[in-house]
């Protein structure tokens, strides 16, 4: 009995523990927002976040953009070939970026650069008892740590994504034209015809919801850090490892309610 | 003044602080010394309502730590942390004038940065630290700022985390001297937690053994060295025969 048992208490101890994660982040979660209504603001960090995460995260995220505009195609140019579909690069290429792979890869990308730097400053402030400090000095961790994080991720990397959008497109566009032989005039048109408004704007809110994710689950796993460097390191590389696979999911889900529905 | 009655704190099956009961007057300099893992930073942390104990209440001014306006409250305190706890991302001026750069007791930018030089020079560090970022300081200097940003706001109510601790001798002895001086100075109510004896003969006016989650001796530093109890004896003199095991 106990060799049937026991490997079913381990799922049930696993799943209870994932669940009781969810929870705890999901509560994390609406503490930040909720600190959205209640002064004081910190508008100082709130700006020295907007430069840390969004402008500086242009030149990582315009380069993903820019090869993976020229990579995709070539893929359509030589996948479209075995149906005499070529014509379709332009089209596909500007949907596939804004709709999919600028938010996705913008979002998986900034969690990387973003998400660990803040997991382990945080984390490093937390074992080195500044976050303590913080409190003795009446400022709320939350307010001042994570609200201006999350506000800033939120807001910036929607902006991102539309700069990844375009410099994707420019990506397949000077593949299409110096090595597929598209006219430069055609391509262009092929590319503004089939895009619609809603593409542009679901890909705005998918990198809203991404940003979120990458600044809540870097300040969550750094705020709850463990102690010495091991402490940081794995709240660094949990907080990156959750945030890529909540924003894959996240992106399912969006997905399916924006463009099924 | 500050009255902790029968705190209790555990942490999963580990009984830190197993009734506490302590009164340090106003005006006082109370030093706790005590092996270490005894809990006595979690007896600081729980008076400043970092750590809520498991019962037992402690009051300040005759007002209970966990209630009230939590922003008023702290606005009473400063503290040194044991590791300085500077802000890496902030120059030492805006470390020391922390809390005068925002919130109730904010300030012009100006007023704060001379208000933070001056308390720099108190603690016997130059106009030219102050653009200084911590990770460019010395061990001895870090304490310095951290002791500047904790008497920066004028606080009643001063607690020094582990004061020395890493310092060489002579600058140990720096800092004693500088706390003893500050709060005699301010008037404050200062708690110290220290291992250091030197730090206790310089800056204590009372002193509280903890052991084992409890007090086991308080009273006058002048009474410390004929006070009789095992528990203190062993310490102050620094044995491993005694009834504080040496392994813990």
């Amino acid at each position: 009995m106990a060799t049937v048992l026991t490997p079913l208490a381990a799922i049930g101890a696993t799943v209870l523990g994932l669940l009781a994660a969810v929870g705890r982040v999901a509560l994390f979660a609406l503490e930040t927002v909720t600190h959205l209504f209640r002064p004081p603001f910190y508008g100082r960090e709130f700006l020295s976040a907007l430069v840390q995460i969004g402008w500086l995260s242009l030149p990582v995220v315009g380069l993903t953009a820019l090869f993976t505009g020229g990579a995709l195609a070539l893929q359509i140019y030589s996948g479209g070939a075995r149906f005499n579909a070529e014509e379709v690069v332009p089209s596909i290429v500007a949907i596939g970026m804004v709709r999919e792979l600028g938010p996705v890869l913008g979002g998986l990308m900034v969690a990387a650069r973003v998400t660990s730097s803040i997991a382990a400053e945080i984390g490093t402030m937390k074992v080195t008892e500044q976050i303590d400090a913080l409190v003795t000095l009446s400022t709320h961790p939350m307010k001042y740590l994570t609200l201006p994080r999350v506000l800033a991720a939120t807001l910036s990397v929607p902006v991102l994504v539309a700069v990844g959008d375009a410099i994707g497109i420019f990506g397949g566009y000077i593949i299409g034209v110096t090595r597929l032989g598209f006219n430069e005039a055609a391509y262009l048109k092929n590319t503004v015809d089939f895009l619609q408004m809603w593409d542009i704007t679901s890909g705005l809110l998918k990198g809203a919801a991404f940003g979120f994710i990458v600044a809540t689950m870097g300040c969550y796993y750094g705020m709850n850090s463990g102690r010495g460097a091991q402490g940081v390191g794995r709240a660094t590389k949990s907080a990156v490892v959750a945030a890529s696979v909540m924003i894959l999911a996240a992106n399912y889900l969006l997905t399916e309610l924006f463009f099924t529905s | 003044m500050i009255t902790l009655t029968n705190v209790h704190k555990s942490f999963g099956p580990k009984h830190v602080l197993q009734g506490v009961d302590l009164t340090i007057d106003k005006g006082t300099s109370m030093v706790i010394i005590g092996g270490s893992g005894t809990g006595k930073s979690v007896m600081l942390k729980s008076v400043l309502g970092l750590v809520t104990p498991d019962s037992g209440e402690i009051t300040v001014g005759g007002n209970n730590v966990q209630s009230g306006d939590r922003d008023a409250f702290l606005a009473r305190f400063g503290m040194l942390f044991q590791g300085g706890a500077l802000f890496d991302s902030l120059p030492v001026w805006q470390n020391v004038s922390f809390r005068l750069l925002r919130g109730a007791l904010k300030r012009p930018h100006k007023e704060a940065r001379e208000i933070a030089i001056e308390k720099l020079r108190r603690v016997g560090l130059t106009p030219e630290t102050a653009d200084l970022y911590p990770s460019e300081l010395s061990g001895g200097m870090q304490k310095r700022v951290g002791l500047a940003r904790a008497i920066a706001a004028e606080p009643e109510i001063i607690f020094f985390d582990e004061p020395t601790t890493g310092l060489d001798p002579i600058m140990s002895g720096v800092i004693n001297e500088l706390i003893r001086e500050i709060v005699v100075e301010m008037g404050a109510t200062a708690m110290t937690i220290t291992h250091d004896m030197s730090s206790v003969r310089a800056i204590a006016d009372n002193i509280a053994m903890l052991h084992d989650g409890v007090i086991k001796w308080t009273g006058p530093v002048k009474d410390m060295d004929d006070s009789k109890d095992p528990y203190l004896e062993q310490f102050i003199h620094g044995r491993a025969e005694g009834p504080i095991e040496a392994v813990r």
